[in-house]
């Protein structure tokens, strides 16, 4: 009873989506005035998400209606379990499991697999197209982002459970304050940003050239739980990052406040990021992954195996 | 219906326009005018929008497609159509290419006079077509 609380409230899905909320109205409004815009009203995000639930639900003809509407619903389950998991780390220190970080890290694959499912069901060129490039941005950003979190677990003396590494940082000063850390948080950054489909790495909805992408056939309620997802990711996985790399924060007042204005400072540069960079070809996603970004991740490892 | 009118998404269809009123649309989202201020947002899929803009006379080759794109919108939607070409087929009245004008084809609610009409015309209409449909609720 207690979890099912926890997960539908407060750590998990009604938190994760108003913060989630907020969090896409700060990038809009920061996107806005970057471009000398004004940007929308701070509740522009709830209202797209209500008028979005009161439309009409199209499935296409010809798919399989089942995988069609349930895809989003995976991606959102998985989403609101990573925000369960992390704040119950956070807020109760010590409570953690062995193997939770391999949890969320194996957790944060899922909406992109929500997305290639619901492109390949819905039958349409574009969308197949967008969830064929989401799967080579899956291929291209896992392998970096896996090697820059071993830079965490090396530094926390090969622990694997969340809680450990945030009390590690607490103790001797967070992961990103050492030469490793800042070169695997360089690296955690460019993976998040292809996680979070934003741009550069927006290839598998791509707006202008693929309409969408695998977006293209969803209205309506799955429309809005994709949405959702995306806005509700864009606060969970900025928060792992604080945990793994800045320190985290504890359950104490000013610990929150210290630790919610790590969350804002990474996510004003993730929108910096994506107002200031044009969308990159998927094989130039693939060669900058592969490229430069593993070797920065095995760079970063050597030298946290060195003690720096 | 009342969030409808609080964040309308726009898709954009050129039904044979000379591009005019296509530039003069995407004025609205710049900075000067800015119509995400109102919530408003051009999205690629028609079956994320809510309103539909028409710009251009509807040419023969295009009603059928004009109609299918209507029909693929999740409703409730409106229709706005821009630019007097759309309005009253414009300089084209009587060319053979353009038997049906766009208000026969679809159900249009508003209608923004102008060749092409201003950023600041279209902003005026919709806002009237806004207070049209709060009346009407």
């Amino acid at each position: 009873m207690k979890t099912i609380v926890q997960f539908l409230i407060f750590p998990g899905f009604l938190f994760t989506a108003v913060v989630g909320l907020i969090a896409s109205w700060i990038d809009r409004k920061v996107t806005a005035r970057v471009q000398w815009r004004v940007g929308p009203p701070w509740y522009q995000p709830f209202v797209d998400m209500v008028k979005l639930l009161g439309k009409e639900t199209i499935i296409p003809k010809g798919t399989s209606a089942v995988t069609f509407l349930t895809a989003p619903l995976v991606g959102l389950a998985s989403v609101t379990l990573i925000s369960m998991l992390l704040w119950l780390t956070l807020l109760n220190p010590g409570k953690g499991f062995i193997g939770d970080l391999i949890v969320v890290l194996y957790l944060s694959v899922i909406p992109a697999v929500s997305i290639i499912i619901g492109g390949f069901a819905s039958r349409n060129p574009l969308a197949s197209l967008g969830a064929s490039r989401e799967m080579k941005l899956v291929l291209g950003y896992e392998l970096p982002f896996v090697l820059a979190l071993l830079v965490p677990v090396i530094k926390a003396g090969g622990s694997i459970r969340l809680d450990e590494i945030v009390a590690s940082q607490m103790a001797t000063g967070a992961t990103a304050t050492s030469l490793s850390g800042v070169l695997a948080l360089i690296v955690a950054i460019m993976c998040m940003q292809a996680k979070l489909t934003l741009v550069p790495f927006d290839l598998p909805e791509a707006e202008t050239e693929l309409m969408g992408g695998a977006y293209i056939e969803y209205s309506g309620p799955p429309l809005a739980v994709y949405k959702l997802t995306k806005h509700m990711f864009m606060f969970a996985l900025p928060i792992f990052l604080v945990m793994t790399f800045m320190g985290g924060f504890g359950p104490s007042p000013i610990s929150l406040i210290l630790g919610l204005l790590k969350y804002v400072a990474l996510l004003v540069i993730i929108v910096l990021i994506r107002n200031t960079n044009p969308r990159v070809r998927i094989d130039q996603a693939v060669r900058f992954f592969w490229g430069p970004m593993t070797l920065f991740a095995i760079v970063a490892v050597a030298l946290a195996f060195l003690g720096w | 219906m009342k969030a409808l009118l609080k964040s309308p998404w726009v898709f954009h269809l050129s039904t044979g326009s000379c591009n005019n009123c296509d530039i003069e649309i995407l004025d609205c989202l710049t900075p000067r005018f800015d119509i995400e201020r109102f919530g408003m947002l051009l999205v690629g899929s028609a079956r994320h929008a809510d309103v539909l803009l028409v710009t251009g006379i509807m040419t023969r080759q295009s009603a059928p497609a004009a109609k299918r794109v209507y029909e693929q919108m999740a409703k409730p939607c409106v229709v706005v159509a821009i630019g007097s070409c759309s309005l009253g087929q414009g300089i084209f009245k009587g060319s053979y290419n353009a038997p049906i004008p766009v208000d026969e084809v679809l159900p249009v609610d508003a209608y923004i006079p102008g060749c092409p009409p201003k950023p600041e015309a279209m902003i005026a209409g919709v806002v009237k077509l806004i207070q049209k449909l709060q009346g009407a609720k």
